[in-house]
């Protein structure tokens, strides 16, 4: 007797599939059907942008427009800067003695003596408080530029009182040349060739052996230019860092330049080297004066990119983000919530059954954090930037211009920050298990080493080194402006200057949350759920 | 209340993780600190720098774990769910909280002073070596000086305000991750707005209202004229939050189901 075929009982349903897909959307489902997570979501834009906002809003100060004049606000304290050819900032401002070149040609002169004095910020006279200082990167050399409008694009070669001889051009290009400081015992020989758009720079030593510093294509040049002897001398600055905040001490400049056996070749228009304040006359005391040839220049600017420092009514973009901090711990708290909350509801063991390849769940979770926070991210720095730069217009306020390109990597790197951040409270959860604890050691590795680099109870030097190795290294990828060498300026974390380029210090970030990702796998393969 | 204060007691004694946190409340302070101080220089006379302050700074990280210790006072509970028992053994939720406030500010006393004393220790030893030596101007660090005293005590009542004030915001929130992260926020995004307010006017009220950028006010010993607020009337700031979040604290506990 053989016992009866027995049939198992099979659901009619189709077999459902268990790919990565369905795990991403099994996790999306978590996230978005808990309320206070899409509460956080929304809190993540509000909180980003009202502290952005507020930032915006308390820039608003008075000016004070003229020695012994009483301080002013609104219109009359409106800052306004040329913009140079590459779309940023610039300070364009020297006492130039120069003819106009229609056509091809060149300049060659011989500096013999630059000399720097200082002059007290504060006080009715500027003037009488002038004496002799240190300005590192005074200037005075020949210079060819396609008009004096503040702003144009030129090519100079210039000596400087600690730098040597320098090919400068378009306000952001910098080539070093013959190093050592210029006297009457070792002047330097300058010349600038011109052909077409195509500047070269040459100096010497000797007058007679040459060497070529630098060559550039100015775009856009005319054919008919200017060019000639020029001297400036940037302002001075002290910024002296105390508890409590900076307190700063600053005021103009001068050079004085001495600079003889000028010749020129080419379709030079006149005879004389007239003298013309390009930006305006800083000091009543610029101006060039000539005997037989040789030419005594006195200058105070600057040729070069702005960049923000201590005490600059000027704002860049980034300062309107101030508010990601606060949309960064919630997004914390969400991130390491999405991933505790498993463990406190036992619904751990749940997802593990449904899908046992543990790491893949982390990923999918991982994803979608990074995903919506993103979004989120973006939304929110995208107002925060587009209202903060409405508000400060409205109140007579500067911002920096930036480059589309600088722009996009800002807002953008500024919501894959945040995203990346979600990615870390993940894995900290997955680590600690504990709520309180992950929130805790997410906050304190991201926000609290740059509340510390900007404090002033630390040097700059660690300041730098706290914002090169801890995940608060990522902020980088905010900086807007870079630091320029050839600018004196304090390039403190304080200031928003970080020491490392953007996408290294992003990547600084990114490695921590890799390592704390690769941690959280092993450690979820491993232990019991 | 001394049923409610040993009940108390006995759940923050024979949970482990008080322990963990008070040490590392105590070790991150000193340890911090004196990696500050080993970070710190003084090249020259006038330097500006405040050696009771530089000493001091690991309590910026070491109050983490103390909010935390707080938090989970409260929130330990309402995850799970001895809040209820609690509550039932002791009707009076007034006196629950108030006898979980002693015990929070018992415990970071304690660990305060630990991390307080260690950081000093730390300076006095560290700073002469980093040019804070009598020849530019500075005593080494003594608890028999006035200021320094001060700042010590204070950052010791600091870490315990500090306890108060997460006890009565976890109160308000429950949910531990919120609470922790509405402290660590108030704490830390006061002084990165204050940072970023272009005006000094209103750089200073945002560090007199803040509780961390009033309430470190306490370690200043140099530069008093020149702070945005004195450092007792910081302290007092702090007092101010802490009170304010109990009582929204007990307000909440009192008039919400458990």
């Amino acid at each position: 007797m053989s016992a009866p075929a027995i049939t198992p009982y099979r659901s009619p349903q189709a077999v459902g599939r268990d790919g990565f897909a369905q795990l991403v959307r099994a996790e999306w489902t978590k996230l978005r059907t808990v309320r206070g997570w899409v509460i956080g979501l929304f809190l993540v834009v509000v909180l980003t942008d009202l502290m952005g906002l507020f930032a915006a809003g308390s820039s608003h100060t008075a000016c004070i427009t003229g020695p012994g004049r009483a301080p002013r606000t609104g219109r009359a304290c409106a800052v306004t800067m040329p913009t140079g050819p590459g779309g940023q900032a610039v300070t364009d401002n020297y006492y130039l003695a120069g003819q106009s070149l229609a056509g091809n040609g060149s300049l060659t002169a011989r500096v013999t003596s630059l000399t720097t004095e200082q002059a007290s910020g504060i006080g009715p006279n500027p003037v009488a408080s002038l004496k002799p200082g240190p300005v590192p990167w005074a200037k005075a050399g020949i210079i060819l530029t396609a008009s004096t409008r503040p702003g144009a694009a030129y090519a100079a070669v210039l000596v400087t009182p600690d730098h040597g001889v320098r090919m400068q051009y378009d306000y952001t290009g910098d080539v070093a040349g013959l190093p050592g400081r210029v006297s009457a015992a070792q002047p330097r020989w300058l010349r600038l060739t011109r052909a077409g758009a195509v500047v070269t720079g040459y100096d010497s030593a000797d007058g007679r052996h040459w060497t070529r510093v630098g060559q550039v294509r100015l775009a856009g040049l005319p054919s008919s230019v200017r060019a000639g002897l020029f001297t400036t001398a940037p302002g001075w600055q002290t910024t002296s860092s105390s508890f409590g905040g900076s307190e700063g001490d600053g005021g103009p400049s001068q050079a004085t330049a001495t600079i003889d056996q000028v010749s020129r070749s080419g379709p030079w228009a006149g005879r004389g080297w007239p003298g013309t304040a390009v930006g305006g006359a800083n000091l009543p005391t610029v101006g060039v004066h000539q005997a037989g040839g040789q030419f005594t220049i006195v200058g105070s600017g600057d040729i070069a990119p702005s960049s923000p420092s201590n005490g600059a009514r000027a704002q860049t973009i980034e300062q309107h983000l101030v508010g990601v901090f606060a949309g960064l711990i919630v997004a914390i708290v969400i991130g390491v919530m999405f991933m505790t909350a498993e463990y406190r509801r036992g619904l751990i063991r749940i997802t593990l059954a449904a899908s046992p390849g543990r790491g893949r769940v982390l990923v999918a979770k991982a994803l979608v954090a990074a995903a919506v926070m993103f979004v989120a991210g973006l939304v929110a720095v995208i107002i925060a930037v587009l209202g903060g730069i409405a508000v400060v217009h409205s109140q007579f306020g500067y911002v920096y211009p930036v480059t589309t390109l600088t722009a996009i990597r800002v807002v953008a790197g500024t919501a894959l920050l945040i995203a990346v951040v979600a990615v870390l409270a993940v894995a900290l959860g997955a680590i600690l298990r504990r709520t309180a604890a992950a929130v805790t050691v997410g906050i304190v590795a991201v926000v609290l080493p740059y509340v510390i680099g900007i404090g002033s109870v630390l040097p700059i030097g660690v300041a730098q080194w706290l914002l090169r190795v801890s995940p608060a290294a990522g902020f980088a990828i905010e900086q807007s402006i870079p630091a320029y060498s050839q600018v004196s300026n304090s390039y403190a974390p304080a200031f928003g200057y970080y020491p490392l380029a953007p996408w290294a210090g992003f990547a600084v970030l990114c490695g921590w949350v890799a390592l704390a990702f690769a941690l959280a796998v092993v450690l979820i393969r491993r232990r019991d759920a | 209340m001394k049923a409610a204060l040993a009940a108390e007691w006995t759940k923050q004694r024979t949970v482990t993780v008080t322990g963990w946190l008070l040490l590392a409340a105590a070790v991150v302070t000193g340890l911090l600190s004196a990696a500050a101080a080993a970070a710190a220089r003084c090249p020259a006379a006038g330097c500006g720098g405040d050696p009771a302050r530089v000493s001091l700074a690991g309590v910026e990280a070491g109050q983490a774990a103390v909010a935390i210790l707080a938090v989970l006072a409260i929130s330990g509970e309402y995850t799970s769910g001895m809040i209820r028992t609690t509550l039932v053994a002791m009707p009076r939720r007034t006196s629950v909280l108030a006898a979980k406030a002693i015990v929070v500010a018992g415990l970071t006393l304690v660990a305060g002073a630990v991390g307080v004393a260690g950081s000093l220790l730390a300076g006095r030893l560290l700073l002469p070596g980093r040019g804070f030596t009598a020849g530019h101007g500075f005593a080494p660090l003594s608890l028999a000086d006035g200021p320094v005293l001060r700042a010590a005590a204070g950052s010791v009542l600091y870490l315990m305000l500090i306890g108060l004030l997460s006890l009565g915001v976890a109160t308000a929130v429950r949910e531990p991750a919120v609470a922790i992260g509405a402290v660590l926020a108030l704490l830390y995004l006061f002084p990165l707005v204050a940072h970023v307010a272009a005006s000094q006017q209103w750089y200073r009220h945002v560090e007199q209202a803040g509780p961390m950028t009033a309430g470190l006010a306490i370690q200043a010993t140099t530069g008093l004229p020149g702070l945005p607020i004195q450092p007792w009337a910081g302290l007092g700031v702090l007092a101010a939050w802490a009170a304010a979040a109990l009582l929204a604290g007990g307000l909440v506990l009192r008039l919400r189901d458990a």
